[in-house]
């Protein structure tokens, strides 16, 4: 997919101005929390789990290149098949290699963020394949021809009226304005190529070293149908994905649902390992797993790396202000949100997305919401630091932080600094005591008033004697 | 590990440090897509990034450890009993359970849903169940569904009580394609076979067999609430889910 973040800013302008996205936002919101909230209060022992999953998670990314080969192992015992792909380019080619010894014509595809990240879809379709989607959401905009806006509900920014017209456009029926009507006429365009496919593709919400098994996690059904019912099943994951044992897996189960989708539990998990056996039925006769790097064995040594710990749940976006204001497609890239705003400069450049640490209240909602307590605020702020060091940030502002750092380091300067400040405030406030315009940070005060300070410092207020 | 001789066309594409900052200079190029090779490099960056070499035996001997033997984690506390728990949890999700006191009761039971919501009599269920006796006009097949399949009867293999899900493996005998094809899938569940947690369930599956190819924890019928995050039930799975509760 194209890298919009560099237009940062004027996207995010656009979706504030953007009526209809800021209902769907708004709508999308209350449930995500609400339920959430519901779920997590119904568990006691959330908290005991998030701290569990952490120490798994970690425990796992020390040790991951032995659970890896323990990985493979067993997937290769059930009869799978491995893939290794350093990149995303490779991930693609080793990908439409299989289509081609399939001799492939149809494709479908259960939702997955790494397919989005390694750009899968668009080589699919330039090798001459027919792609098709089958969330209902991922259907919905790969028809509007646009990039998700949420990694977990990847239609969000969609009304119900512009869902109707995309369907009467591309389907050539009557249109349908319930959303019981639309989603039964896409169950019904979508039952004929799951029939027709030749290739399944799904992504791997966990991969267990024990067993060799990838597992997903859906409520419609469809990642089931895509993987049962072509010859060829092809699991997408990164290489991060991987658990020790069967009986890590609840753990992840309980934590996942919960953060994503406010749910007990999720209507379908499923739990494959390797292609059909003797006497099935049924299932795919060639089971691949592509195992995706792609930058992250380099993020393990880098102070990043607690951020190989997600799970792709999308809690941090649903609680982000700044989510929730401007919407996913303004971040620019596959992910959105807060674990996007860590993951896309990682990927694509500090200063191509110079602006997205920084459209960041350091409100620390994210990390408090996060089932694997990702530390999202500190690692902005590290993005932040490392932008500073590498002189990325407007010149002014360097300067005045120059300015900042050498004051705050002479006690002496800094009273005298502070005492100024505070009692100018003070008289700028006047009796309401809010400032209207701030004087050399005008635009910060064009849609606030900052409150003046109460024209002594505390340090003042403490007697000489008691000071330390 | 020593780096391979580089053949094929090289990955001159940034790493991720370049990416991170561009302006440094670039240190190596990467050969792109050999086999086997990613594989190797792969393994050898996560060492070398986790600053260690590879691993020796006492501790690689310790992670298998680990695997075989996984820690006791967390589990949700359960009041109750486990059938209540189930029904339930299920029933919350939008399935019905109807409890049966012997498996003999099934086929009667089966009719009067095909009965009330005037369903096809063709119908597929699993091999064990098809020895029992069934009354005309309900006519039966095995195997895979077929792709107007309207209704599937399958035998559970445990039930959750935690997750309220029934959990179903594939084999010879119970066809994947009968959870996911039919408009209606009826599922038979043994009250015995209900187990708390989803730990217990993988205790089972490992004590009966190991992993069955496809392991499908199903929780009601399919939804979806991607429109407007209204919940819609039968997006691409069955619209009804119906538990025959047995003993």
């Amino acid at each position: 997919m194209r890298f919009e973040t560099p237009r940062f800013k004027q996207a995010a302008v656009v979706a504030l101005h953007d009526e209809r996205l800021r209902t769907a936002l708004a709508r999308s919101r209350v449930g995500f929390i609400g339920h959430r909230e519901a779920a997590v209060e119904a568990l006691p022992e959330f908290e005991q789990l998030r701290d569990t999953a952490a120490q798994i998670k970690d425990h796992v990314l020390d040790h991951l290149d032995y659970y890896l080969q323990r990985y493979e192992q067993a997937v290769v015992a059930a009869g799978g098949k491995v893939h290794w792909a350093h990149s995303d380019e490779e991930a693609q080619r080793i990908i439409v290699d299989i289509c081609r010894a399939a001799d492939a014509k149809v494709i479908t595809k259960g939702k997955s963020m790494v397919s989005e990240e390694i750009g899968l879809n668009d080589a699919l379709i330039a090798a001459g394949y027919e792609v098709v989607e089958t969330d209902l959401g991922e259907y919905i905009i790969q028809l509007a021809k646009e990039p998700p806006s949420h990694i977990v509900g990847p239609a969000l920014h969609k009304t119900r009226e512009q869902v109707t017209a995309l369907f009467a456009e591309h389907h050539g029926r009557a249109r349908k304005e319930t959303v019981a009507e639309l989603v039964t006429e896409a169950r019904e365009m979508l039952r004929d190529k799951f029939f027709r496919a030749d290739v399944g593709i799904t992504g791997g919400n966990f991969l267990i070293a024990e067993t060799g098994t990838s597992v997903i996690v859906t409520n419609e059904g469809n990642g089931d149908l895509t993987q049962t019912l072509p010859r060829v099943h092809i699991v997408t994951s990164g290489i991060e994905r991987v658990l020790p044992s069967l009986d890590d897996l609840p753990v992840f189960l309980r934590l996942l649902a919960r953060s994503a989708t406010g749910q007990d539990t999720e209507t379908y998990t499923t739990l494959s390992t390797g292609p059909r056996r003797a006497g099935d039925p049924d299932g795919p006769e060639e089971y691949h797993v592509v195992l995706v790097d792609n930058g992250r064995s380099q993020m393990l040594g880098s102070r990043f790396r607690k951020m190989l710990r997600c799970i792709r749940c999308g809690a941090c976006m649903n609680h982000c202000p700044v989510y929730g204001s401007v919407g996913g497609h303004a971040y620019g890239w596959v992910y959105p949100g807060p674990m996007g705003a860590v993951l896309t400069p990682i990927y694509q450049g500090l200063k191509d997305s110079y602006d997205l640490p920084n459209a960041c209240t350091l409100n620390g909602r994210c990390q408090s919401v996060c089932p694997v307590k990702i530390p999202l605020p500190e690692m902005l702020r590290e993005l932040r630091h490392l932008q500073h060091v590498e002189r990325m940030g407007p010149r002014l502002q360097r300067h005045a932080l120059a300015v900042w750092r050498f004051v705050a380091s002479q006690p002496w300067l800094y009273r005298i600094a502070e005492k100024l400040a505070t009692t100018t405030l003070a008289r700028l406030g006047g009796p309401k005591r809010r400032v209207h315009k701030l004087p050399f940070a005008e635009g910060w005060t064009q849609s606030r008033d900052l409150p003046a300070p109460a024209g002594s410092t505390f340090l003042s207020q403490v007697p000489r004697s008691k000071r330390a | 590990m020593s780096k391979p001789p580089q053949f094929g066309p090289v990955d001159d594409r940034p790493t991720f440090l370049e990416r991170l900052f561009p302006w440094k200079q670039r240190v190596s190029k990467k050969p792109l897509y050999q086999l086997g090779v990613s594989r190797d490099l792969i393994l050898d960056n996560i060492a070398t990034e986790l600053s260690r070499g590879p691993l020796q035996p006492a501790a690689r001997a310790a992670l298998a450890e680990r695997v075989s033997h996984a820690p006791r984690h967390p589990r949700p506390a359960l009041n109750g009993e486990l059938a209540e728990l189930f029904i339930q949890r299920i029933t919350r999700r939008a399935a019905t359970v109807q409890t049966l006191t012997d498996l003999s009761d099934v086929p009667a039971a089966v009719a009067q849903h095909l009965q009330t919501h005037c369903l096809p009599t063709h119908i597929a269920v699993s091999d064990p169940l098809a020895a029992l006796f069934w009354p005309s006009p309900i006519q039966l097949h095995t195997g895979a569904a077929r792709r107007n399949e309207a209704v599937a009867v399958s035998l559970a293999r445990l039930g959750v009580a935690e997750t309220g899900s029934v959990l179903l493996g594939a084999g010879p005998d119970t066809p994947t394609t009968h959870n996911f094809v039919p408009d209606d899938h009826i599922v038979v569940l043994h009250r015995q076979d209900i187990v708390p947690h989803l730990e217990d369930a993988w205790a089972s599956l490992r004590n009966h067999g190991g992993m069955p190819r496809a392991v499908n924890l199903i929780a009601g019928p399919s939804r979806t609430g991607d429109i407007e995050q209204t919940i819609q039930l039968g997006a691409h799975g069955p619209r009804r889910l119906h538990v025959l509760l047995v003993g």
